[in-house]
């Protein structure tokens, strides 16, 4: 390899790197061989033990040599973290090994010879331990056979799943009275079908064994009825002074059965009052609407009818109420289905890189700090009355002017949305803009706001903190909130708890804050209780329950009634009652029962007629002023030692986690966090640029000072984040949380005040020297940088709707020396739109549900362990601070010609007639020599017992529809052939073909944004037919002549030509680009081999 | 110096040789042998239960057919063991007083199951379906045997893959018409017209022998 082939020149160097590429002499290839070729020696030559020796010290990552590195390339550049972009050591051990801690099992202390003994032994008893009997089993009948249940055939319920007081209508699964797998309730508006990842741990939530299982006054098991007794007596003293000293604490509380009785308690106790918090408040939105409408609303966007879609902050496809619909509405904009070439193209500005900011044709990493400005520079330009904001520097000045021109020109097809993290002010501004531009009504709408009695939280609290600490506050009921753990740094909520006389928490676990209190009741799961709840048009569920309370707890609604003197009363009664009563004058139709009206929402999971009415809602002229006076306010505010110096501090909530209330939910503890990848922990998220001025490495431990406090804690670089910030995931570091939960990660709130709940400025790091050890799947699985995650422009797409063929480098048709399958009947198959995936990552965990997959805990990730069928590989692509984010769902490919099976020496992993690579658990002898196979590293092996076979609970959540697996046998995707079964032996039955669309796989039936399809490829007519015939269709790494079964949709930008000018693209197929002498290319690839 | 070893030892060195090799073989086919076996398999054994329930009574005597009590063997993939209330139609008027039939009346007192013995009992890696069975044509006997002739219940067959396979693979051997599917006595010789080719291809049937078909 001569060094001509290295064109510094041109700009083509490419740090990744492919064996046909290195074998190029065509000068015009921009590959840098070279490097190629000493990778590959360094490869060959390090030794294992090597290898071993300088993982235990992480080659420092040369940022600059990186940046140098991206800023010289041209083409189509995805990397998947900076270490392969540096090409440490580290990450070609990573490369070498593929489980890269595998290696230590054979360096502990057993001889060789112990070691050929043990194997003997174990050889010549491998085959006696099949031979065991069946262990005699009982059969357990019903008494009294349940209408409806027939064994072996689930059931579903609608229900809901709310957060933060708003729902997401589901419908449960449920096998003989075990609720097992949460879907979406097709009928509700704010799910279409699909879910989220935190829906779907929620099942795990209610077996989880580390719930609170008893009632306790200050530790002290005690029965329900001591405490009513207590209460009554706590009542008596209310009574006389019309509930003076009486404070109830409570989320948002959009529940019309719990607001109703609340309302009874307010009227039967004048002077009680009733607080709010929630550590993931909306009172920027709250207030932004007041302060430009002088009213409180709840937004409600149209995203399909918007053309462009410019998000200030807010990562409105993956998180807040309405997620799940609008991630669906946003794919439906850029399906690009036939012959369509419509796309909308979303704008996104934000601090911190977020799933939505990853979806974004044009993405503005900026300050925290800026938004406001930006918000009112965007509508000075769009022509808002009263806005006057100054130029911004040049190249955010560009940016924000072309989304101003772009907005002005789709008048009425547009939206901007503000993030709920947002300031008012930003709200404000964003409402006069979408004014200006005409969307009022049309792509957003403006309804009566969901939550009750809408308050500040951020006040509420501190007024309820500061009255406890004066005494003014006898008795105190926490109703599911945990402000302990999770109130600003500032506001001492456990200190003023500790003194007030009678307090009680209501509380799914025994966490933070019940320790604080007098008493601590169980609560009921929402699989568990009888309740309603609103969804974020308003639209009520009745919550019912899946199962009896599995420890007998409470709901708020009976712990309310309590208070107001019917102790007895249960959920149900009380929620039906209130619907009887609201019936008669609510969505009722004319002629329809109560009863009628309550059955029929309870088996359609919504009630008819109760969605929140569409106000008017106008700008009120003096804005600007209105503005300028809540600005001073704000300052007013600001603590007195804040510092417009140093960094600036985001905070903002777990992706997964929430606020810190599924902290012990190993599912998502263990499900990748979308753009940093790190599981089981947060971080000091940061910067490429800021780490590198600062000499900072993934996993140094640092110390983070801001106003004052200070807080620890490891640091990732997390490309794309605004220059200057800190971003930091509220959530972790929980004490009391649970098994789990407990000392993972480092808690935010720590450091968290109240004058500047979202970002603030004033931060300073000092690194201490130390180093963490990190778990990130960002580098597990690596794929070599082949042309995997395809995508392109629009503008490239309406040239050539077959762009992404041009990655094509062999055809491998014909190649393979094993003959071919005939497939007959069906042949399932699977297409996966990467223009529609957003990176929510629900299919993972959805796949971890359906099909009893374990956790490995945070070692065995860092070992490169874990076991999830479904992953989503996230790659970046260009610059450092400002990449593009490629997301790539990877299940098992179900290759045609599957290189796993041949090199089965137990036949454990074999084929089927209707294409499926079928595992068998019980033939598998764990050689792995399938995982070893495998070019796309789909398979996962069982290294030790992760099922938990002892947890009566946990047993409960199993699907029992698949086999649990047990230590020491590979696993992979199976396309839920579980539920092929069922459906085949329904239309069997029925004497009849399966239908098209009839069979869902898990991860299909989650995703929001539709983006994977399924069927029968047999049949033309079928969806997954369609999508597979389309131009955008591609296989992955498809010149293995693998064949695979799942084929993938190539991802289209929609890039504003304003900004980046047709040719410039640094995305697309650049590589067609070095690929313009294909025919010669490809000729020198082909004779290569 | 005599020789230890007379001539005649190699023929008993040939033959502890051949002996050995012959005894590991043998070896081999005793366990697959044991494997088969009744003992291992738990076949033909009757199994006592808390109440001894007779097949040959309610089946053979009082002609009670299979769905009144298994009644979800068509729709599901579980055939149904009958609730305590299905036993408690007839036996709250018939045999009301038998102390043989306490554990049933007790069940119904006191709402607690009647823990009956596992007969046919799959390895939990096998995912059976009794309603596909049964719409394709195989009748109950083709596998649980003679029901109505046992007294007390027993597993007629061995339940091991290979007797699967050896259905799936030769379904025109165990297919029937599927009116008869519940009549214990039905033979192919019954029915003059009987052609399994042609029910194999009425009823659609292919025995699949895939593994996922079972296993998943």
């Amino acid at each position: 390899m001569s060094d001509s082939t290295r064109n510094t020149e041109n700009g083509a160097i490419r740090t990744l790197w492919t064996p046909e590429a290195a074998q190029t002499t065509d000068a015009a290839a921009s590959v840098d061989a070279t490097d190629a070729m000493d990778a590959m020696a360094a490869m060959d030559a390090m030794p294992v033990s090597d290898a071993l020796a300088t993982a235990a010290e992480p080659e420092r990552i040369d940022l600059t040599a990186i940046r140098e590195k991206l800023a010289a390339a041209k083409g189509p550049e995805l990397w998947r973290g900076l270490e392969e972009v540096a090409q440490t050591e580290e990450f070609q051990q990573f490369v070498n090994a593929e489980f890269p801690a595998s290696a230590e099992l054979v360096t502990d202390g057993v001889s060789r010879r112990n070691f050929l003994k043990l194997m003997g032994a174990s050889l010549a008893l491998a085959g006696v331990n099949a031979c065991t009997k069946q262990p005699t089993e009982k059969i357990f009948p019903y008494v009294k056979q349940p209408e409806e249940i027939i064994p072996g055939k689930p059931l579903f319920y609608a229900t809901a799943a709310s957060l933060d007081g708003y729902a997401l209508g589901t419908l449960v699964e449920s096998h003989t009275g075990r609720p097992t797998k949460i879907e979406g309730n097709p009928e509700h508006q704010a799910s279409l079908g699909a879910t989220d990842s935190i829906t779907q741990a929620t099942v795990l939530q209610l077996y989880d064994p580390d719930r609170s299982q008893v009632i306790s006054r200050a530790g002290e098991i005690r029965p329900y009825a001591a405490f009513i007794n207590e209460l009554g007596v706590q009542i008596e003293g209310l009574e006389g002074n019309g509930g003076e000293g009486l404070r109830l604490l409570t989320g948002t509380v959009t529940s019309p059965t719990l607001v109703a009785q609340i309302e009874a308690l307010q009227a039967r106790y004048p002077e009680m009052r009733w607080h709010r918090y929630e550590p993931v408040s909306r009172d920027g939105a709250r207030a932004g609407a007041r302060l430009a409408f002088g009213k409180d609303v709840s937004v409600d966007l149209d995203i399909s009818a918007a053309e462009v879609i410019v998000s200030l902050g807010a990562d409105f496809l993956a998180s807040g109420p309405g997620g799940v619909r609008y991630a669906r509405q946003f794919a439906d904009g850029r399906r690009l289905s036939g012959d369509s070439t419509e796309m909308n193209r979303l704008y996104v500005v934000e601090p911190l890189p977020t799933v939505t900011g990853g979806k974004a044709d044009h993405r503005l990493p900026l300050e925290a700090s800026r938004m406001e400005d930006a918000a009112e520079r965007l509508a000075t330009l769009l022509g808002v009355t009263g806005a006057k904001a100054a130029v911004f520097d040049e190249r955010h000045e560009t940016w924000l002017s072309a989304v101003a021109a772009d907005l002005k020109e789709h008048r009425g097809h547009c939206v901007v949305i503000a993030g709920d993290q947002e300031s008012a002010i930003t709200h404000a501004w964003v409402h006069a803009i979408n004014a200006r531009l005409g969307n009022a009504g049309k792509t957003v709408r403006y309804r009566e706001p969901i939550e009750a009695q809408p308050v500040s939280h951020r006040d509420s609290l501190a007024e309820l903190t500061a009255d406890a600490a004066a005494g003014k506050v006898t008795t105190l009921l926490i109703l599911d909130a945990n402000p302990v753990f999770d109130s600003p740094a500032d506001v001492d909520f456990a200190g003023a708890v500790d003194t007030v006389p009678f307090s009680l928490h209501l509380g799914l676990y025994a966490d933070e804050t019940s320790e604080r209190c007098l008493w601590h009741i169980s609560q009921a799961h929402s699989l568990e209780s009888w309740s309603d709840t609103r969804a974020y048009d308003g639209t009520v569920t009745i919550v019912q329950p899946l199962i009896a309370p599995l420890y007998g707890g409470k709901t708020a609604h009976e712990i309310v009634a309590a208070l107001l003197g019917q102790p007895l009363a249960s959920a149900h009664d009380i929620v039906k009652e209130h619907w009887s009563k609201a019936a008669a004058t609510g969505g009722r139709a004319a002629g329809v029962t109560a009863e009628e009206y309550w059955r029929r929402s309870l088996h359609d999971g919504l009630a008819e007629g109760t969605q929140a009415v569409v106000v008017s809602a106008s700008v009120r002229s003096g804005l600007a002023g209105r503005i300028a006076a809540r600005r001073r306010e704000d300052e007013s505010v600001r603590a007195e030692d804040a510092d417009d110096g140093g960094f600036e501090v985001v905070f903002r909530p777990d992706p997964h986690l929430w606020d810190g209330r599924f902290a012990n939910l190993a599912w998502l503890q263990e499900l990748p966090r979308p753009v940093t990848r790190l599981v089981w922990g947060n971080a000091v998220l940061v910067g490429a640029r800021l780490a590198e001025e600062n000499d900072l490495a993934d996993g140094d431990v640092v110390e983070l000072n801001y106003r004052g406090r200070s807080l620890k804690g490891p640091v990732w670089i997390a490309a794309g984040t605004a220059p200057d910030t800190i971003g930091l995931y509220l959530g972790h570091g929980r004490e009391r949380g649970g098994r789990v939960a407990d000392g993972v990660g480092f808690n935010a709130y720590a450091v968290r005040t109240s004058d500047a709940p979202w970002s603030g400025s004033g931060a300073s790091l000092r690194k201490l020297g130390e180093t963490e050890s990190m778990a990130s799947t960002q580098l597990h699985h690596s794929m070599e940088g082949r042309h995997l995650a395809r995508h392109g422009t629009l503008q490239q797409y309406e040239a050539d709707p077959g762009f992404q063929s041009h990655f094509d480098h062999i055809d491998p048709e014909g190649k393979s020396l094993f003959p071919e399958h005939p497939y007959e009947g069906y042949a399932w198959g699977m297409s996966i739109d990467l223009n529609a995936c957003i990176g929510c990552m629900a299919c993972t965990i959805a796949c971890q549900a359906e099909n009893n997959i374990p956790v490995v805990g945070k070692q065995e990730v860092i070992n490169g362990r874990e076991m999830h069928w479904i992953r989503v590989d996230r790659y970046f692509e260009g610059d450092l601070d400002d990449p593009h984010f490629h997301h790539q769902p990877v299940p098992c490919m179900q290759c045609e010609n599957a290189p796993c099976e041949v090199v089965c020496p137990v036949n454990a992993t074999v084929h089927s007639d209707e294409g499926l690579n079928d595992m068998v658990y019980n033939r598998c002898v764990g050689t792995r020599y399938c995982s070893n196979n495998c070019p796309y590293k789909v398979r996962r092996f069982n290294f030790k017992l992760w099922n938990d076979w002892e947890t009566e609970q946990l047993k409960m959540q199993r699907n029992p529809d698949v086999t649990v697996r047990s230590r020491g046998v590979m696993e992979k995707c199976t396309y839920c052939v579980q539920s092929i079964n069922h459906k085949r032996i329904e239309a069997k039955r029925e004497g009849r073909d399966i239908r098209d669309g009839e069979i869902e796989t898990a991860c299909q039936q989650v995703c929001p944004a539709e983006a994977i399809s399924f069927g029968n490829i047999n049949d033309a007519e079928a969806n997954v037919s369609r999508d597979k015939a389309g131009p955008r269709s591609y296989s992955l790494l498809g010149e293995l002549g693998t064949k695979p079964r799942t084929t993938y949709l190539a991802s289209v930008r929609n890039p504003n030509p304003a900004l980046e000018p047709p040719g410039e693209s640094h995305g697309g197929h650049g590589g067609h680009g070095s690929h313009g002498d294909k025919a010669g290319g490809n000729g020198g690839h082909g004779d290569g081999h | 110096m005599a020789q230890i070893f007379k001539p005649s030892a190699n023929v008993y060195a040939r033959l502890s040789i051949f002996g050995a090799l012959f005894a590991v073989v043998g070896l081999l086919f005793a366990m697959a042998a044991f494997m088969r076996s009744d003992y291992m398999t738990n076949a033909r054994v009757a199994r006592e239960q808390p109440v001894p329930f007779s097949h040959r009574h309610h089946v053979n005597e009082l002609g009670i057919d299979c769905r009144y009590c298994h009644t979800s063997v068509e729709k599901s993939s579980n055939a149904g063991i009958p609730a305590t209330q299905i036993c408690m139609n007839c036996h709250s008027q018939i045999w009301s007083d038998s102390p043989t039939l306490e554990p049933v009346r007790a069940s119904w007192r006191t709402g607690e199951s009647i823990e009956w013995i596992k007969v046919h009992d799959l390895p939990d890696y096998v995912y059976f379906n009794h309603s596909i069975h049964v719409a394709k044509g195989i009748g109950c006997a083709s596998c649980h045997g003679r029901v109505d002739h046992m007294n007390l219940t027993w597993q007629e067959s061995s339940l091991h893959m290979e007797w699967c396979l050896d259905c799936h693979r030769n379904p025109q051997n165990h297919i029937r018409p599927r009116d008869e599917v519940f009549n214990m006595a039905w033979t192919p010789s019954d029915d003059p017209d009987f052609s399994a080719a042609a029910l194999m291809k009425e009823y659609n049937v292919n025995g699949r022998d895939d593994c996922s078909v079972c296993h998943r």
